[in-house]
């Protein structure tokens, strides 16, 4: 358990140190999801029983860790208020646009989907 | 009363309040959700949200004191993000077999949801920051709360956006595959991370494995590939 926070922490860590040492457009627990993956694959070993284990729970529980930010909707009320006209229409519009797109030339480019 | 009292204003001042309101919400959330049938609005996450809200708006109680204690919760968001390299390292066979059609259909479904949501919002007369919140909302929270902050929106706003688009996409995405007539799996579970991220991969992963499986690696490529166009997209669109 502890192994396995600390290997997280540690990538988060060093994607930070990297992401502005560098001043990378990208945040630094992206760049520790990076460095993580490259990990892995370098290793040519499967995760040990205790990272998978880790990272299955905090996926496991990604809403749980949402909650805090979406709280953080009572601090924007009057944005919200200001401009819902805006956000009713851009946000499913957008979403719709973004699904059809991605899924069509997925499904498009991607060939017969066979077992995989 | 009065020692009733004491203890209240002392529970304020700590993070324990906070982060045990958290947890309790989540809980209650994934206890209720499943009883109120099965549409978007029993999202764990959206009831927690909603119940937390209304407590902290009813008690007066301002959102800096409770993040004092959610801030734990909070958190765990990024060694969280670090985490999604497992899926994506369990599927790298998958992916590599596909990679060709996968970078083409990320990137366009991130450059037309991004350019969209912010064309759409500056036409309807959206304010700068609110435009500009909009630009990472179809990527996974911690992530858009940085790209946010990076292009000069509003992380707190972003978030918001980013859970709204998510809820949209699950609403939307078993009409929309049914009308373009997407019917391949890999396709659908891409489309679900990169529009919906974790909420859109979670519905579309009860459905189908491969589709999770193509849902999760969306979330991650999108988060990079967004990270990447959005200041880009951004500059472009709103002027500095």
């Amino acid at each position: 358990m502890l192994n396995a926070l600390t290997i997280l922490v540690l990538c988060q860590f060093a994607g930070e140190v990297t992401a502005r040492s560098v001043s990378l457009p990208l945040p630094g627990p992206v760049v520790g999801l990076v460095l993580l993956l490259v990990w892995l694959l370098a290793r040519r070993r499967a995760p040990g029983a205790e990272l998978r284990q880790v990272s299955g729970w905090l996926l496991g529980h990604f809403g749980l860790l949402f909650v805090p930010a979406g709280v953080g909707v009572i601090t924007q009320l009057d944005v919200i208020e200001a401009n819902w006209l805006p956000l009713l229409v851009a946000i499913p519009v957008s979403t719709l646009l973004g699904l059809l797109v991605t899924g069509w030339v997925m499904q498009r480019l991607a060939g017969p989907e066979g077992d995989g | 009363m009065d020692k009733m009292f004491t203890l209240w204003v002392y529970l304020q001042t700590t993070p324990l309040l906070g982060l045990a309101a958290t947890l309790l919400a989540w809980q209650g959330a994934v206890w209720l959700g499943p009883k109120l049938g099965s549409g978007p609005l029993t999202n764990p996450m959206l009831l927690a949200v909603l119940v937390l809200s209304s407590v902290l708006l009813l008690t007066g109680t301002p959102y800096a004191a409770y993040f004092q204690g959610a801030q734990y919760v909070h958190f765990l968001l990024g060694p969280a993000t670090v985490a999604l390299a497992l899926p994506m390292y369990a599927n790298v066979k998958r992916i590599r077999a596909s990679a060709r059609a996968i970078v083409p259909a990320l990137l366009a479904g991130s450059v037309v949801a991004t350019l969209s949501a912010m064309l759409i919002a500056r036409a309807l007369g959206a304010s700068r920051v609110v435009v500009l919140s909009l630009a990472p909302k179809s990527v996974t929270t911690p992530i858009a709360m940085g790209i946010a902050e990076q292009i000069g929106g509003q992380p707190s706003l972003a978030a918001v956006f980013v859970l709204l688009t998510g809820l949209s996409a699950v609403v939307m995405i078993g009409p929309a595959m049914k009308l373009a007539r997407i019917v391949d799996r890999r396709a659908q579970g891409l489309a679900s991370g990169m529009a919906g991220h974790g909420l859109g991969t979670a519905h579309m992963l009860a459905l189908s494995e491969t589709a999770g499986a193509f849902g999760g690696l969306a979330i991650g490529c999108n988060g990079v590939i967004t990270a990447m166009l959005v200041p880009l997209l951004a500059s472009l669109i709103v002027s500095r």
